[in-house]
């Protein structure tokens, strides 16, 4: 089992280092429903400056995990999109209102909006993430009450719209009013935490596509939110993720919803520029 | 004569005394090649329990970065880090001391962790506020193990 999963790695390196001179990923091509091609390797963004190229954490997980990806009908974390689109309907709130009673493009109206998102948001004069849009419809619109960040009904939502960016390449706004939060996503990047000491450059701009323990680094791509972990069995939110990451490192995270994890949910995006949305992703 | 014996056994006695105190983790003295040549506890360290902390997930996790063919029934070995067999002969026990202590002082900017380092963290959670990851002893004991990681 161990020795056939690092035989794979090995041979992964085997195959990549043929095709490309270099040891970097599996040269294999997600597409989705044997109809959507997924860009999961880019030439990195200009503002990156310590990689050349942006890789999809897809890249890295077993061949096994890779292909629930490969249809909807084998993706776990398709089962909640369609929870979603129940949700979506249920009228909820004291306004006595479903997201398709204004809404009524449905989902689709919201093709392209992962790609931008988290993005500054001139009326919060803040940066916004999809979490927050939601919530501020159901708040102040619906008279509903604010979903936890990484609830399963906020997690299922964010998969929902999501999927209507899927394919597309992440395109985060990092200038104007947003380059204050995107340089404290910087810097907390590249800040040390914890008893471990160790930024989340150590791992994803160092070290990735290496074996810590039984886990194969990747670059730490947000691309694949809200990620469903065989793990967990859940969607997970892109807070919940750096949250995890800070305390196997033995760090005081930050909490989820908080401008600290909006800036670094920003920077990390920016990292991925040029990567597709992968809608629900599928990851160990 | 007399009086020089009474100060040698004096002195002796002193540093006897000094060796046995274990060095806090702030005190513990850097050269400036990282090494460590003073003894944590000044007990010698035991091999076997230090083979059992290189591979105890909790404690120093070793494996998590490096591979070590000592090990080799333990599943899923890191690559993060050089291998570790034969590294008993490429440092001594004083080097070896400096780099699990704090392996920052002989690798500028390495990802490896402190093992006995308990200040001039950032954000630490709570219930590891102050502590190090391993104690004193168990530095000893790791680098007891690590000397006979010989090839
Ligand atoms: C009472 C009407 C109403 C309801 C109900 C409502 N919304 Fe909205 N929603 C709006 C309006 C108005 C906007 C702002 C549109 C704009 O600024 O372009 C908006 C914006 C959004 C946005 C941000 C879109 C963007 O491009 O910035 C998202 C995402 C969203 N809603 C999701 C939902 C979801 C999910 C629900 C159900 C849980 C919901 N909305 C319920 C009216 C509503
Ligand atoms: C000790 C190494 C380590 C550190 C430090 C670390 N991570 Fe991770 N991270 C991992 C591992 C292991 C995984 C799971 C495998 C993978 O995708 O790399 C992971 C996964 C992720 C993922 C999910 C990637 C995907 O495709 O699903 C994101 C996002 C991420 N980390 C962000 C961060 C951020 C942000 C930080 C800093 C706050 C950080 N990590 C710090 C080890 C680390
Ligand atoms: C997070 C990863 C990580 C962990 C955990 C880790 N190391 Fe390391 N270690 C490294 C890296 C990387 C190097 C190479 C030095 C550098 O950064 O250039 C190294 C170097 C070493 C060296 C020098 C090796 C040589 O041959 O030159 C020794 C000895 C060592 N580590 C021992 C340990 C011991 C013992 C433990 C557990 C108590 C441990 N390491 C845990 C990453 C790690």
């Amino acid at each position: 089992m161990i020795g056939s999963n690092l035989l794979r790695v090995a041979s992964i390196a085997t195959i990549a280092s043929l095709a490309f001179g270099t040891i970097t990923a599996n040269a294999q091509s997600l597409i989705i429903n044997e109809e959507e091609l997924m860009i999961t390797q880019a030439p990195a963004a200009a503002h990156l400056e310590n990689l050349d190229e942006v890789f999809s954490g897809w890249i890295y997980r077993t061949k096994e995990t890779q292909s629930l990806q490969l249809d909807d009908f084998d993706n776990p974390g398709m089962i909640f999109v369609d929870q979603a689109l129940d949700e979506w309907a249920k009228v909820d709130g004291s306004a006595g209102k479903s997201c398709a009673a204004c809404h009524t493009g449905g989902p689709a109206e919201f093709a392209g909006l992962r790609t931008v998102l988290p993005r500054w948001d001139d009326e919060a004069g803040a940066i916004q993430s999809m979490e927050d849009y939601i919530n501020e419809c159901r708040t102040e619109r619906m008279q509903a009450d604010a979903w936890k960040w990484s609830g399963t009904s906020m997690t299922a939502m964010t998969a929902l719209i999501s999927l209507e960016s899927r394919g597309m390449p992440v395109n985060v706004v990092i200038d104007g009013p947003a380059s204050d939060a995107w340089e404290q996503g910087k810097d907390i990047y590249y800040t040390r935490v914890g008893q471990l000491d160790m930024s989340c450059a150590n791992c994803h701009e160092n070290n990735y596509d290496t074996m810590i323990r039984a886990d194969h680094l990747s670059q730490g791509q947000t691309n694949g939110f809200p990620v469903y972990r065989l793990k967990n069995a859940k969607l997970n939110s892109t807070h919940a993720r750096f949250k995890g990451c800070m305390k196997n490192i033995r760090a005081t995270p930050y909490k989820e919803g908080s401008d600290e994890f909006r800036a670094l949910e920003l920077y990390v995006a920016s990292r991925g520029n040029g990567l597709s949305v992968e809608g629900a992703s599928v990851r160990n | 004569m007399k009086r020089t014996a009474f100060l040698i056994i004096g002195a002796t006695a002193a540093f006897a005394a000094m060796a046995t105190a274990e060095i806090t983790a702030d005190d513990v003295v850097f050269d400036e090649y990282g090494s460590v040549a003073m003894s944590l506890t000044g007990v010698a360290g035991d091999a076997a329990n230090g083979r059992d902390l290189f591979k105890n997930r909790k404690l120093g996790n070793c494996l998590a970065c490096h591979k070590n063919t000592d090990l080799s029934d333990q599943a899923f070995q890191g690559e993060v880090g050089p291998s570790l067999d034969g590294v008993g002969d490429r440092w001594n026990e004083e080097e070896l001391r400096g780099i699990v202590s704090n392996p920052k002082n002989t690798f500028e900017d390495t990802i490896m962790p402190a093992f006995y380092r308990t200040s001039g963290f950032f954000r630490t959670l709570e219930k590891f506020e102050g502590k190090s990851i391993l104690s004193a002893q168990d530095v000893e004991d790791v680098i007891a193990y690590l000397q006979t990681l010989t090839e």
